[in-house]
């Protein structure tokens, strides 16, 4: 069944974010041979329209605002309602990220729609469109498929490949002006902690520290290893009880939930909210100086070592092959 | 100030999961308040401790969530109600729940609304937004600290690791991150007067629901476990042939760097 499908494309810092791609990617394969229309709000998108078009959207379409510089779910709702309104899609798909997470529900609630979340793969089955996504913190999976009204999903950064980028692919992008008014939320201040460097949720690479990182400063080796992998620092919850850094790098049952190419867990003992976190991830390496640790049995490759010796090491040798490719 | 609490009964996690016909197996399995709804009861608790009022929480589910409500009733919440859908439904999903809720809310002037963000079952996230559009009151998602005073809030979000300071008003909808507070275990008085404390059962019916009002829109077909992953490789040998030699495999095998 043909279908449209409208893709809402995130901006982050002037620049579509990664999940945005993979969820156009996901949207074709709901669409089913149908149309892939590219959504974009804010203050100043629509230079962005050509980049959505050239990973697979048919045409995009923008609303800008001033109101809209800012997420807030009343200004985001109004924008997308207005296009749902003039399009009539049969589908909706958001990235799941902390905008998508916020949104998505109200949207679905405003339509009287159902709502996948947090889909990790979606395929054409048995003439279903049969959508795959993790419960139990990832220790089971489970395949939904909507039995009434819209096609509705959240899709995880990190599951779905992106199209191809393609830049002889044209469309058209048209602009619809929408009237943003009765925001209940403002936005007083934002405080930057997390975003320095790459974005945890998004990030191909995230090196993790757990107890046996010590101290604030026993992260330092950790930073260094993800500025060499272009990656990002996360944590366990026993890092973040005892204060060696921010909650916001806390991966797990509570915290996170992570499935990056590369995993590399350092001093971390792998207990079980920990490994709810990441045990998804495609690739683990394991430091750890107890052998008997829990994180060896869900590792790909283990070092059986002190992290403070072996993360500078790798480091080192990470720098000589990058610098060589 | 009028105050609700949305808490869902959930499997423990930390339990090994086994299926058996297709479902998730709960024989003897440890079911738990949902470790963000925790958060959102004991903020329900600081916030009528600070300016007064009632907390009520709320829960869609069955006869055994009487007893994690019951849990909540001793961490110090004054009533508890429980939206029994065992007899009614056969199978909800998130449309079912919060149009369940919402019903239930929709004549109770509340002031505030907090739930977990997530449910670690599930893992969804949707209740808590739902139920605020359905109710049209304003929501702040995934916060770590709230702060009333008189019919404003100040919220803070977490947003991917980021600070957003929010400013609204109340009646409002806000659902608890980690680090919001530190949720108290109940007390030994706590636990006895919570036997004393009201939990009222309802069932679609007392809310004017028929079945077809709040049926499914979405159906799971397949419950599986991940596949086993194979035991990895502990390397050998001396430590700088160790990191060689991982940093090879990881350049040339697993093709990640």
């Amino acid at each position: 069944m043909a279908r449209k499908i409208i893709v809402l494309g995130e901006v982050r810092d002037g620049s579509l974010r990664n999940v945005s791609f993979e969820a156009v990617a996901a949207a074709k394969i709901a669409s089913e041979g149908g149309e892939v229309v590219g959504v974009l709000i804010g203050d100043s998108v629509s230079a962005l329209s050509g980049e959505l078009i050239h990973y697979g959207a048919d045409r995009v379409i923008t609303v800008e605002d001033e109101k809209l510089k800012q997420y807030t779910p009343d200004g985001y709702s109004q924008a997308l309602m207005a296009i749902v309104d003039a399009e009539s899609p049969e589908g909706l798909v958001f990235g799941h990220t902390s905008l998508g997470k916020d949104l998505a529900p109200k949207v679905a609630a405003k339509l009287n729609s159902g709502l996948i979340s947090d889909v990790t793969g979606l395929e054409v089955a048995g003439g279903n469109l049969v959508f795959t996504r993790p419960i139990y913190s990832g220790k089971a999976f489970e395949k939904k498929i909507v039995t009434d009204g819209l096609v509705f999903a959240t899709i995880r950064p990190n599951n779905i490949s992106p199209l191809e980028k393609d830049e002889s692919r044209t469309g058209e992008a048209s602009s619809l002006s929408v009237d943003i008014k009765d925001l209940r939320t403002v936005i007083k201040e934002v405080v930057r902690k997390a975003s320095e460097g790459v974005d945890l949720s998004e990030a191909k690479v995230i090196i993790a520290g757990g107890r046996g990182v010590k101290s604030e400063e026993g992260f330092e080796p950790l930073k260094e290893l993800a500025k060499v992998l272009n990656g990002a620092v996360g944590a366990s919850r026993g890092a973040c009880d005892a204060d060696y850094c921010d909650y916001s790098l806390q991966i797990g049952q509570t915290g996170k939930v992570v499935t990056p190419d590369l995993y590399i867990a350092c001093g971390i003992s792998g207990a079980i909210q920990h490994l709810a976190g990441m045990s998804n991830s495609k690739v683990i390496v394991a430091i750890n100086k107890d052998p008997e640790a829990n994180i060896f049995k869900v590792a790909d490759y283990g070092i059986v070592g002190d992290l403070f010796e072996v993360v500078p090491m790798l480091t080192e040798e990470f720098r000589k092959i990058l610098v060589n490719a | 100030m009028n105050i609700y609490v949305l808490m869902k009964r959930t499997f423990d996690t930390e339990e090994k999961i086994t299926i058996s016909g297709g479902q998730i197996n709960e024989d003897g399995a440890e079911f738990i308040i949902n470790p963000y709804d925790e958060y959102a009861i004991e903020e329900a608790i600081q916030v009528r401790d600070a300016q007064g009022g009632e907390v009520t929480v709320v829960s869609v589910g069955n006869e055994e969530t009487e007893k994690q409500l019951r849990t909540a009733l001793a961490m110090g919440a004054d009533k508890a109600v429980l939206i029994n859908t065992e007899d009614d439904l056969d199978y909800g999903d998130q449309f079912t729940t919060a149009k369940i809720l919402s019903e239930y809310l929709k004549d109770k002037d509340a002031d505030l609304i907090i739930a977990g963000n997530v449910a670690i079952d599930g893992g969804s996230g949707q209740v808590g937004p739902r139920v605020a559009e359905l109710l049209n009151i304003p929501y702040v998602t995934t916060i770590t600290k709230l702060d009333i005073a008189g019919s404003n809030a100040t919220v803070v979000r977490d947003v991917e690791g980021d600070s957003e300071v929010i400013e609204t008003t109340l009646p409002l909808l806000v659902t608890a991150q980690q680090g919001l507070n530190e949720p108290r275990y109940p007390s030994l008085p706590g636990i006895m007067k919570a036997k004393k404390k009201p939990l009222d059962e309802l069932e679609l019916d007392d809310l004017d629901l028929e079945e077809a009002d709040v049926e499914a829109k979405t159906k799971t077909i397949e419950i599986y476990l991940p596949p086993k992953k194979e035991a990895g490789k502990v390397l050998e040998g001396e430590l700088a042939d160790q990191v060689k030699e991982l940093v090879n495999l990881l350049h040339t095998e697993a093709k990640v760097v």
